[in-house]
């Protein structure tokens, strides 16, 4: 327990929230009133985005969070321009990216998107090709490409020596990492992962964690974590946004979001692991804020209530 | 966009046109391809193309969904009419303007090659719009039955026939994926001449070949996992069986198409 205390990336995050707040961070992504209308005019006529507004500050990293079909994908979607809105807008540095939808290969670049199950898009014959297809679709050649390919592979962690390997006889967790690296060097502003761990093995899923984690350190760039998974969302993000049913339901740091877990709950969404052990203890009686999504939160909510006398 | 494809499309009903065993709608068809291209009067035309009217009538399939189904065939339907309606030497000469020409002969095979393609295909869509493709597989497979006594693998085609279709919509959308992730990173696919164009399709071709391939592995794990080893011996869950209804139906379609052939005796 001391030695994740030690190298606890969460103080980090932390810090980055409170930054926040007291510099008020400019707005890199301002979403305007978006719907989304799927098959409008005919019977089977469903809005997977409904009137949505909010922003996304530079530097950050978000998490959104909801249930299948809460409408997460169609707003991600909307995000970098691979769909349009029926309704609202979407602006990128203050600018509306459809402004000129000839150019919304720009708008691309800039936000980048991982989709779910990344790997199945490889394609090149080797790994370091695959990265390179999208700077080069952005014009790059030469040193400055191959800058790019070899900075986004360390990023995610694939060794020199696997660069020049078909991507296809790598496992399922490099090929994911290969995939994520494709976008990475296309250095966005903005980087969108749709579920990354999906199917991944817990350390799988944590390694691949850190590493974003750690771009998002290295780089200050803005980060957007779609997930199911609640814990993975309180341990890594700075602010949750909580969609249900095409709508935003809630947004505010981990600590403010937890601190409603029981709208969570009855919105058929999960609290932490940890979240849960401290509502219980509270039901039991303990004078501790259940508000926490760590593990060391929790231990020093224990420590405290200890310190006042209560019962442990 | 690669959803407006309706190749074998299934709109559930609970007409009687939904009701009838696959076989025998598979059999009218054919009876009514046959008709097709006996028919030579505008009788027989009006009869069979009144037929269809009122299949379509009872199937309430929409006209409109019957229409849309004919779109991917236009380029064909006009070619076939247009080379008939210049190329065709007849007694009389409706138009001549220089080399180019319309014969009476020709004017006249143009109106009823297209209109034989388009019956045709509305027909065959029609069953396809009314009969779910298990069922339609499983129709086949009995009708087919007889041939097995000639060796021919008639289950293991019917089996090949059904996981072809069920794919179908699965790869569809899988091409919808591939092709938003290629576009997240930056591939373009509408701009650029025919090489490039091309060109821009292997980042979309490779990667549904590959999930192609691992989903054929993957079911053919899954079928031995549960000990299939082809159509030897095995039973049906919902074995086809005739009713009044399929008796009517093919009464009347043998009359029409024995009306048509008639009426072919006499030259109309």
């Amino acid at each position: 327990m001391n030695g994740r205390t030690e190298d606890c990336p969460r103080r980090h995050w932390e810090s980055a929230a409170a930054r926040k707040e007291r510099e008020d961070l400019e707005s890199i992504l301002q979403i305007k009133h978006l719907t989304h209308t799927y098959g409008v005019g005919t019977p089977f006529q469903r809005s997977a985005v409904e009137d949505m507004s909010f922003d996304v500050y530079s530097g950050e990293f978000l998490g959104i969070i909801g249930h299948t079909g809460s409408g997460k994908s169609t707003l991600i979607q909307h995000l970098n321009g691979l769909l349009k809105p029926t309704s609202g807008q979407i602006l990128l540095n203050g600018k509306d990216i459809w402004a000129e939808p000839k150019k919304i290969r720009d708008v691309r670049f800039q936000v980048g998107l991982v989709f779910q199950y990344p790997e199945y898009q490889l394609f090149e014959e080797t790994v370091y090709k695959d990265i390179a297809f999208g700077p080069a679709n952005m014009g790059k050649t030469g040193e400055e490409l191959d800058h790019c390919v070899r900075e986004a592979a360390k990023l995610v962690g694939i060794r020199d020596d696997q660069l020049f390997k078909s991507p296809f006889e790598l496992s399922g967790g490099q090929k994911r990492r290969v995939a994520l690296a494709g976008v990475i060097a296309m250095e966005p502003q903005v980087l969108i992962l749709d579920e990354p761990t999906a199917g991944l093995d817990p350390a799988g899923r944590e390694n691949l964690l850190a590493n974003i984690r750690d771009y998002h350190r290295n780089k200050q760039r803005t980060i957007v974590l779609v997930s199911h998974s609640m814990d993975e969302i309180a341990q890594n993000v700075d602010r949750i946004l909580v969609l249900k049913s095409a709508h935003v339901l809630m947004s505010g740091t981990p600590r403010e979001v937890f601190a409603r877990a029981d709208e969570l709950i009855s919105a058929g969404l999960d609290v932490p692991q940890v979240t849960r052990i401290a509502m219980r203890l509270k039901e039991k009686g303990l004078p501790i804020d259940p508000a926490v999504y760590t593990v060391q939160a929790l231990e020093q909510e224990l420590l405290a209530a200890r310190k006042g006398g209560a019962p442990c | 966009m690669l959803k407006d494809i309706t190749l074998g499309q299934f709109f559930p009903g609970d007409t009687v046109a939904h009701k009838l065993d696959p076989r025998t709608k598979i059999l009218l068809v054919t009876l009514y391809i046959i008709a097709l291209f006996c028919a030579k009067s505008v009788v027989s035309y009006g009869l069979l193309a009144l037929t269809l009217a009122v299949c379509v009538r009872i199937s309430r399939v929409g006209v409109r969904a019957l229409v849309r189904g004919l779109k991917p065939v236009l380029f064909i339907i006009l070619f076939t009419g247009l080379l008939n309606l210049f190329f065709t030497p007849g007694t009389r000469y409706l138009v001549e303007w220089g080399p180019v020409h319309i014969s009476d002969t020709g004017l006249h095979n143009a109106i009823f090659m297209v209109l034989r393609i388009m019956l045709l295909i509305m027909g065959t869509f029609l069953m396809t719009y009314t009969t779910s493709p298990i069922s339609l597989t499983d129709g086949l497979e009995r009708l087919l039955n007889g041939l097995k006594r000639l060796h021919v693998p008639v289950h293991e085609l019917a089996m090949m026939m059904s996981i072809a279709l069920r794919f179908i919509p699965t790869l569809i959308e899988e091409t919808d994926k591939i092709m938003s992730a290629q576009k997240a990173r930056g591939a373009d696919f509408e701009s650029g001449n025919l090489m490039q164009k091309a060109k821009a399709l292997i980042p979309i071709l490779v990667p549904l070949f590959i999930s192609a391939f691992r989903r054929a592995d993957e079911l053919a794990v899954a079928m031995e996992c549960r000990c299939y080893h082809g159509g030897e011996g095995r039973t049906k869950l919902h074995v086809l069986q005739y009713a009044r209804r399929d008796w009517v139906a093919l009464f009347l379609g043998g009359a029409i198409t024995v009306g048509v052939l008639v009426l072919r005796q006499f030259g109309l």
